[in-house]
């Protein structure tokens, strides 16, 4: 319990205060406050929702018998989801999370009709009275694995396994692409749509197109560790997704984008138990402790380490933002001026390539 | 000792107990297999085969999961009755759904009560236009329809992808690759407040009425028995066998195809990447489960839903692996299937001569 609370590095206001507080009394009287989620994968696909299962494991070591969680896995996203969630709310569970974009409209559509229970939905910008929304600035990581890939490839080409052509995942390819090529002016990044989030056999498949292709960094928006494992067998080098997937490809895995969502799942869990719970819009990055970095593979090199450890610092500072113009779509038209930084709306509606990404 | 006899014929009784056989057995060796693996194998079973059952409030859920397995499974049944098989009902539903959202786009600005009928009629043809090629082909070629039918769902899926990320691509989505969501027009009607229980599920059963009407008591239907069962008896009695496979086909696909346009005009409200669920491939077990017998289908199809939203419910309350719905689907049809030897054979002692 402690533990989680030291490890704890971002600030969420009074939220973060009172969760320090001793838990407040009586709660221990009551039946315990159910929390639920809903994942788009299975627990067990080492990436995206084994991330979020671990918040939730996060939440039982916190609140232990204060708390009651449940989740389904491997919901489909559509109609079976608003089974799903509608199935969570009936169960009793007063704080509902829905781990995945495609869940938007049906936890919206749910929501409507249980008034009284806070709904959480993960990287959707629709919200209610009843539906707080909450992501993570992955392309602040993506920025950090691009300086990386920029250094270590010798080919100047990158693969990139992508599920759908979403804003979040526009923004990671062109974050990835920018850093790599301020190191490598010539780096190329190649996409292939795998047009799910989790499917291993796709996403192996995938990666091995790219590296016939000359790729020899292989990085991914989706979510198991299958790409990985497709480049340790043909040699070249990946970066895990989600969480540290070095044990999949001891050689690939240079590093990789780490979520955690445990210290937003704990104050949010908090919030409902005290009855302070309201919606917002939250975004967390590197600074607020949602993303991380994996330790890096030997194999990653000293100055490509030290410019890592920079972009990061800087991120953090907030000196350095990975999209600061002049920024140019692939039409040549500038959407992000030269000196400034992409405001997060522009950011949230990204539906356009930089130079360097063939989509 | 135990020793399977021969019937003389076989066993009506044994033919409609055999499901329920089945069933049981299901149960019952999951109970054993999830027990083994460390969880709690009776409360998983009962969650997934008894509570969907007990909770009236999962009723809906029930019924919107089983009305495209109903729908489908009705007119593979006839299908396989006629030894058509018809193994890509999937792509039929999509295509059925594909062609549906193709009227709703184009009648986007428009209202009316026609609009609708014009989105299950399209569905209709839909479905019918992608069940023809299987059917073309085998009666011209001699190709298997279940190789042709079967690949087709893989076309169908990448025309899917297609038309979702390019030319139907939703102008306010957030480059989401999904359709515009479907207008009120568009949509069927909801019959619960706070449910998906949608104008599919009644549907579903007058269908199933009318196939059994067809097939029991009609011409056309013996025409497709008799084909089934004797192939040369039947063109002694000149029925023709490629009528029979055009017209299996064809309502094969149709309906497939209706089930489609009721997913995608109903719980979707739209068409997305996710649409294809399994759909018309599990609703090949449906068909089995019900005897091909259009009433038996509509048992079929509630059993399998049941394990679709007891599935869930048993992940929340014993958090048994999603994987073990596919796993009970699967070894239900494949007990099914092992029961059925009980129809032309029993089980007796088997008496030493003295």
């Amino acid at each position: 319990m402690t533990s989680i609370i030291t490890r704890r590095r971002f600030n969420f206001g009074a939220g973060a205060a009172a969760a320090t507080l001793p838990l407040i009394g009586g709660a221990s009287a009551q039946a315990p406050l159910g929390v639920g989620f809903i994942y788009v994968g299975p627990v067990g696909d080492h990436g995206w929702t084994w991330t979020h299962d671990q918040g939730r494991k996060a939440l039982e070591k916190e609140f232990g018998a204060k708390i009651k969680t449940s989740f389904i896995e491997n919901v489909a996203e559509g109609p079976d989801a608003q089974r799903a969630i509608r199935q969570l709310a009936q169960a009793g569970n007063r704080i509902i999370f829905t781990t995945s974009f495609g869940f938007m409209n049906p936890t919206i559509q749910v929501a409507k009709q249980f008034p009284k229970i806070h709904f959480e939905h993960a990287t959707g910008y629709q919200r209610a009275e009843n539906v707080a929304t909450y992501n993570a600035r992955f392309y602040e990581g993506r920025a950090v694995i691009g300086t990386i890939a920029g250094h270590m490839s010798k080919s100047g080409q990158a693969g990139y396994i992508a599920s759908f052509p979403i804003p979040e995942v526009v923004m990671g390819i062109n974050a990835f692409t920018l850093a790599a090529r301020k190191v490598n002016p010539n780096f190329k990044t190649k996409v292939i749509w795998a047009s799910t989030w989790y499917d291993p056999a796709k996403e192996a498949d995938a990666a091995k197109a790219l590296i016939d292709q000359g790729a020899d960094m292989i990085t991914q928006h989706t979510d198991s560790a299958a790409a990985l494992q497709a480049a340790e067998q043909r040699g070249v080098f990946a970066f895990g997704q989600a969480s540290d997937m070095s044990s999949f490809a001891p050689k690939a895995h240079l590093s990789a984008i780490v979520d955690d969502w445990s210290g937003y799942y704990v104050s949010r869990v908090k919030a409902a138990m005290d009855g302070t719970w309201k919606s917002g819009d939250v975004w967390g990055g590197i600074k607020d402790g949602f993303v991380k970095i994996a330790p890096y593979n030997t194999a990653v090199t000293p100055a490509a380490r030290a410019a890592a450890d920079d972009v990061m610092k800087g991120i953090v500072a907030g000196t350095l933002h990975p999209f600061t113009g002049e920024l140019k779509d692939l039409k040549g038209e500038v959407r992000v001026k030269a000196g400034e930084k992409a405001s997060d709306e522009v950011l949230s509606k990204m539906d356009w390539y930089v130079d360097g990404v063939q989509a | 000792m135990l020793e399977w006899r021969r019937r003389r014929e076989p066993s009506p009784a044994m033919l409609y107990a055999s499901p329920l056989i089945a069933v049981v057995l299901t149960m019952l060796i999951g109970m054993i297999v999830f027990t083994a693996m460390g969880y709690d194998g009776f409360h998983a079973v009962r969650d997934i085969f008894l509570t969907p059952f007990l909770e009236p409030q999962r009723w809906a859920d029930l019924g919107v999961k089983a009305a495209p397995l109903v729908i489908i499974a009705l007119g593979l049944a006839i299908g396989f009755r006629a030894n058509v098989w018809n193994i890509g009902a999937e792509g039929q539903y999509i295509m059925g759904a594909i062609a549906g959202t193709g009227v709703a786009l184009a009648t986007y600005d428009m209202t009316g009560w026609w609009i609708l009928p014009a989105m299950a009629l399209a569905g209709i043809l839909g479905g019918m236009a992608w069940a023809a090629i299987p059917a073309f082909l085998r009666v011209k070629l001699q190709v298997s329809e279940i190789l042709t039918s079967l690949m087709l769902t893989y076309v169908a899926v990448q025309g899917l992808y297609y038309l979702v990320r390019g030319p139907w691509k939703d102008p306010d989505g957030f480059n989401f690759p999904q359709t515009r969501m479907f207008t009120t027009d568009q949509t069927l009607p909801v019959m619960m407040e706070g449910s998906l229980v949608h104008l599919g599920i009644p549907v579903a059963v007058i269908i199933a009425l009318v196939a059994w009407l067809l097939m029991e008591k009609t011409t056309a239907g013996y025409a497709v028995k008799v084909v089934g069962l004797a192939p040369a008896a039947a063109r002694h009695g000149g029925f023709s066998a490629d009528r029979v496979t055009w017209a299996t086909l064809l309502a094969s696909g149709g309906l497939a195809g209706l089930a489609g346009l009721f997913e995608a005009a109903g719980p979707f409200g739209q068409l997305t990447p996710q649409f294809p669920t399994g759909y018309g491939f599990t609703a090949i077990i449906v068909a089995f489960l019900g005897r091909l017998n259009p009433l038996g289908i509509v048992f079929g199809g509630i059993v399998l839903a049941a394990t679709y939203v007891g599935g869930e419910i048993a992940q929340t309350t014993v958090r048994l692996p999603q994987a073990a719905t596919g796993m009970f689907q699967a070894l239900l049809l494949f007990v099914l299937l092992a029961t059925d030897v009980l129809v032309r054979y029993r089980i007796g002692w088997k008496v030493r001569a003295a």
